[in-house]
């Protein structure tokens, strides 16, 4: 272990005490990992756990069960807060508030930084793709579980209740992955370097939001143990009021993501307002920055709604409030306004980045500029903003509001203009390009085939007349898997071929990654597909058995589904062949990439760029005679240009 | 091939596959597209969504034969001509102002058209709240004459039919206020009427969707939700909920009827007078119940002895129609 001197913006801790070393700046103090963590949460829990029994004992039991609901919600509470001392996340707020010289974090090198409280983004965007992969995996085999019990409508391998918390683990713990997936791992190792910063603006709420991040999946999957919940991952109170003690692992669950959802936005969107390299106008910021911009504001913006409403679903079991429950004054309908309030901007929260990443890697595979740059980020900024006032076309036939229905119809249509920008630049950086089908190249054309399915769907959602039909069947269910899987998972997947080169200094099989893409897309399609058709024809959501004459399309369903779980399998396979198994080192520059992020040295120094380079143009000059250099690295006068001879372009 | 060669190439190709698509789509499939066609809700919802279909496929069909032609023709491998950069590559004004303004206009004659069929078609079969605005005539008389207990229905008449359906977890029964007020736990309309569905729930949010019939309304616990429709076909339809409402979500579904209107008035007066004993115990008629103290339908069925049956002041808030 190194004390890292290479981070002058840092205060470096310990120098200049005198004789005795304040315990801010102890080893033990600041030394922290997981291990500490987990020690420190055991003992939250079970402090909770007694205090939640000792000041609420007898009165706040959770319906359906002997537990004390303060009891459980006190337990998580304690957990959380036992992880993040134990991590290290409070130890600068801690010293700050005592009055005493924070200490900096321990600058790690190897492997055990990252099971540490890490300052640096690259090595928080690393964390996070583990993390994202772990929702993803677990996540997914409870997907796999509700196809197995959709086999039949009579012979059940589950039971109704079994099934009903399976289905509802699986949407709240997809949900919290997609609202990372990639704005956590490639947002926090990318923008940085794509603006030219050193470093986050708030390194240490950026690695808080990681942290809580696993806090989040802690707490969410506790609610298995504690017997599950009903209520799906959209949580419709009075169901929510009447359910069991699982219940509150989603309540808090959704909280503790929340914040980090709130903090990862808080931190990436001053990063890229502030840190920007000097010449980094607002018109070249590469467009996955733009909509990277664009989705930590809505992070930022729509979370605390969620956190708020959780916060009174939690008072509503623990200390007996009545928010939700009607009959003593409060509201069901209260909880799907705040619901929806932050989950419509949350099902953009999961699709701008995934269209930031297409952005970029089509003009590297076409060898072309990015076609109409400045509708497509105008087009992400519409869509953030529009997004705010839609939410109400989740409660069509709710009976809310119903004279305001088309309001809701109009606005929700109108964000089908700006999410059809990003088919406009597509198309056009494709128009007489020269493709190179590279992997991240598949995945990107594959976003652009789903996505479209997904979004004129969308259309048929919005028209209230139709919605009567499709509203809360499979038909509904099957576009958003088309939007959330078929657009922003393909999006990562791309992401990950294209950048980990660049992340890790291996190069992911090809071979193999042809693999992954051909299954990955055809059974994604022949999984979701027919669900469509499924939906049409009568099959509401969440249902554990169906109409006999729907069989054949659910099996069929069900078979592509598995298959299509092997594909991850695949895809996990090519990370340990290539990444440790048999890993070929990447070039400094494999795509021939002209984005600022391929420029600096390989492996990435900690601090980004020897000097903050001058950016003098945006990094889709390509194929141009006489482009004007993108950057001045100020390396032996070195300018990033781009290629314009034929063997330059060096086609794969 | 210089531009005008790309598209002209893949317009022709776009406009006759479009054409065609949208031919078979509309005389072959259309008329088979759910919800079908009993009752005037279903009839112009398959309509609303065929018009959207006919829109969407030129759409689909549009981009994806374009991806499908660069794929082929602008591949590497195919060692075209190198592409050019620079500002004609950057951006086109033609292109971006056509590409929005075909899009915004698309977009708001759908906003306009769905309007339209949702007001003309009174709610177009979704749950309109307790107020609703598109209510069809005849709705808000027949309505609050039920409330107030002194609503009729005969044959011939052309009368609405008030029905309350009641969702627990995890089972609908039905109210008939026209005909005394009696409960049943099944689903049996006249033909050739307009029927005014009042949907609420005595506990979690549910969803009543009678499938065939195009109607689709949350129930609400005391909150009456009101969803219209007007039957034009006899026969079975299915009654699904439609909104998770815990462990039995699945199985919560039954089957109704639409019969002829002097059959239904048979069956109406029949099941009127058999149920009458247990009718007189049931909490008088009211939009929404809530239940008693001792816990979610407590006090609603009757159990013999402990709770003594309110009025309707206390067990539900009568809501005027409109």
């Amino acid at each position: 272990m190194t004390m890292s001197a290479e981070r002058p913006d840092v205060v470096t801790g310990g120098a200049g005490s005198p004789a005795r070393v304040p315990w801010t700046q102890r080893r033990g103090w600041i030394s922290q990992h997981v291990g500490t963590a987990l020690v420190l949460g055991l003992v939250g829990y079970l402090f909770g756990h007694w205090l939640g029994n000792t000041i609420t004992g007898g009165y706040a039991n959770n319906l359906n069960s002997g537990q004390n609901s303060t009891a459980d919600f006190f337990a998580l509470l304690f957990m959380v807060v036992g992880w993040l001392l134990g991590i290290g996340a409070l130890n600068y707020p801690i010293a700050k508030l005592a009055g005493r010289r924070p200490a900096k974090e321990l600058d790690v090198e190897g492997w055990s930084k990252y099971f540490r409280y890490s300052t640096n983004h690259k090595t928080v965007g690393l964390q996070y793709i583990v993390g994202v992969l772990l929702f993803m995996f677990t996540g997914g085999l409870l997907a796999m579980a509700i196809r197995t019990e959709l086999l039949s409508p009579t012979t059940h391998f589950f039971s109704a209740s079994t099934y009903i918390k399976i289905v509802s683990e699986h949407g709240t713990v997809m949900m919290m992955m997609a609202t990372s997936i990639i704005i956590g791992p490639l947002g926090n190792y990318l923008v940085p370097l794509m603006i030219g910063s050193r470093r986050m603006a708030f390194p240490r709420i950026e690695a808080f939001s990681f942290w809580i991040f696993v806090a989040g999946y802690m707490v969410i999957f506790s609610a298995l143990p504690f017997g599950g919940f009903p209520t799906g991952w959209t949580g419709y109170a009075p169901l929510q009021t009447q359910a069991g003690p699982g219940m509150i692992s989603y309540l808090f669950g959704f909280a503790v993501i929340g914040l980090g959802m709130m903090a990862a936005g808080f931190n990436i969107a001053i990063t890229i307002i502030n840190y920007r390299a000097p010449g980094m106008t607002w018109s070249r910021v590469p467009i996955f920055v733009w909509s990277i911009l664009a989705t930590a504001a809505l992070l930022t913006l729509a979370t605390p709604t969620l956190f708020a409403a959780g916060l009174f679903g939690l008072l509503d079991k623990t200390a007996q409030t009545a928010f939700y429950v009607t009959e003593h004054g409060g509201s069901s309908y209260l909880w799907e306004n705040l619901f929806w309030f932050f989950g419509h901007p949350e099902v953009y929260i999961m699709a701008l980045p995934g269209f930031g990443i297409v952005g970029e890697i089509l003009p590297v595979f076409t060898r072309k500029p990015l076609f109409a740059y400045k509708v497509g980020a105008a087009g992400m900024i519409g869509v953030s903003l529009l997004s705010f006032f839609v939410w109400q076309h989740h409660l069509f036939q709710s009976g809310i509001n119903p004279d305001m229905r088309p309001l809701f119809m109009l606005t929700t249509e109108l964000i089908s203009i700006p999410t059809g920008f990003i088919y406009l630049v597509g198309m056009g950086t494709l128009y007489k390009a020269k493709i190179r089908f590279e992997i991240p190249m598949l995945f990107a054309m594959a976003l652009y085939f789903n996505f479209l399915i997904g979004g004129v769907t969308g259309v048929f959602l919005s028209d209230v007349p139709v919605n009567v039909t499709v509203h809360g069947g499979f038909f509904v269910l099957s576009h958003f898997h088309y939007t959330i899987m078929g657009g922003l998972l393909f999006a990562f997947m791309a992401g990950l071929y294209y950048w980990l080169p660049k992340m890790t200094g291996r190069m992911m099989n090809k071979k193999i990654g042809l693999w992954h893409f051909w299954t990955m897309f055809i059974f994604f399609n022949l999984t979701f597909f027919p669900m469509f058709i499924i939906g049409l024809l009568g099959q509401p959501r969440r249902v554990f058995t169906y109409a006999k004459n729907l069989q054949g399309l659910n099996d069929f369903s069900s078979v592509s589904a598995f298959l299509l779980g092997v594909s991850f399998l695949i895809f996990f396979f090519n990370l340990v062949w290539s990444l440790y198994i048999n890993p070929k080192k990447a070039p400094a520059n494999p795509w021939e990439s002209l984005g600022l992020e391929w420029q600096t040295a390989s492996p990435v120094p900690a601090h980004n760029f020897d000097r903050i380079p001058v950016i003098l143009s945006d990094p889709y000059h390509y194929s141009e005679e006489n482009a004007p250099a993108v950057a001045d690295l100020g390396e032996d006068d070195r300018l990033v240009r781009a290629a314009t001879t034929p063997d330059d372009t060096g086609a794969a | 091939m210089n531009e005008t060669h790309h598209l002209r190439r893949l317009t022709t190709i776009w406009v006759v596959l479009s054409v065609a698509a949208d031919l078979l789509f509309w005389f072959l499939v259309g008329p088979h597209v759910p919800p079908g066609r009993m009752t005037d809700m279903a009839t112009s919802n398959q309509f609303d969504f065929n018009v959207l279909f006919v829109i969407a496929l030129p759409v689909l069909i549009g981009v994806w034969l374009y991806l499908a032609y660069a794929i082929v023709v602008w591949s590497a491998k195919r060692g075209g001509p190198e592409p050019v950069g620079g500002e004609a590559a950057r951006t086109n004004r033609t292109a971006q102002v056509a590409w929005i303004t075909i899009t915004s206009v698309v977009v708001i004659l759908l906003a306009a058209f769905g309007t339209i069929e949702l007001i003309v078609n009174h709610g177009s079969g979704g749950g309109e709240g307790p107020n609703p605005v598109w209510s069809p005539a005849g709705a808000t008389q027949a309505e609050t004459a039920a409330l107030a207990g002194n609503g009729t229905w005969s044959p011939n008449r052309n009368q609405v039919l008030p029905v309350q359906v009641i969702a627990q977890q995890w089972k609908f029964t039905y109210r008939y206020p026209t005909f005394g007020g009696f409960e049943t736990s099944q689903l049996v309309l006249p033909n050739n009427t307009t029927i005014a569905f009042n949907v609420t729930s005595l506990d979690v949010i549910h969803s009543f969707w009678a499938y065939q019939l195009s109607v689709k309304a949350d129930a609400n616990p005391q909150i009456n939700d009101v969803a219209f429709t007007k039957t034009q076909q006899t026969g079975p339809f299915t009654v699904r909920c439609s909104e998770l409402c815990g462990i039995w979500h699945g199985s919560m579904y039954n089957y109704g009827s639409v019969v002829s209107q002097q059959k239904f008035m048979q069956w109406a007066q029949s099941t009127e007078a058999a149920n009458a004993a247990n009718t007189k115990y049931l909490p008088p008629f009211a939009w929404t119940y809530v239940p008693d103290a001792n816990g979610a339908s407590g006090g609603y069925y009757p159990d013999g002895t402990a709770t003594p049956y309110s009025t309707a002041e206390i067990y539900g808030a009568k809501q005027p129609a409109s």
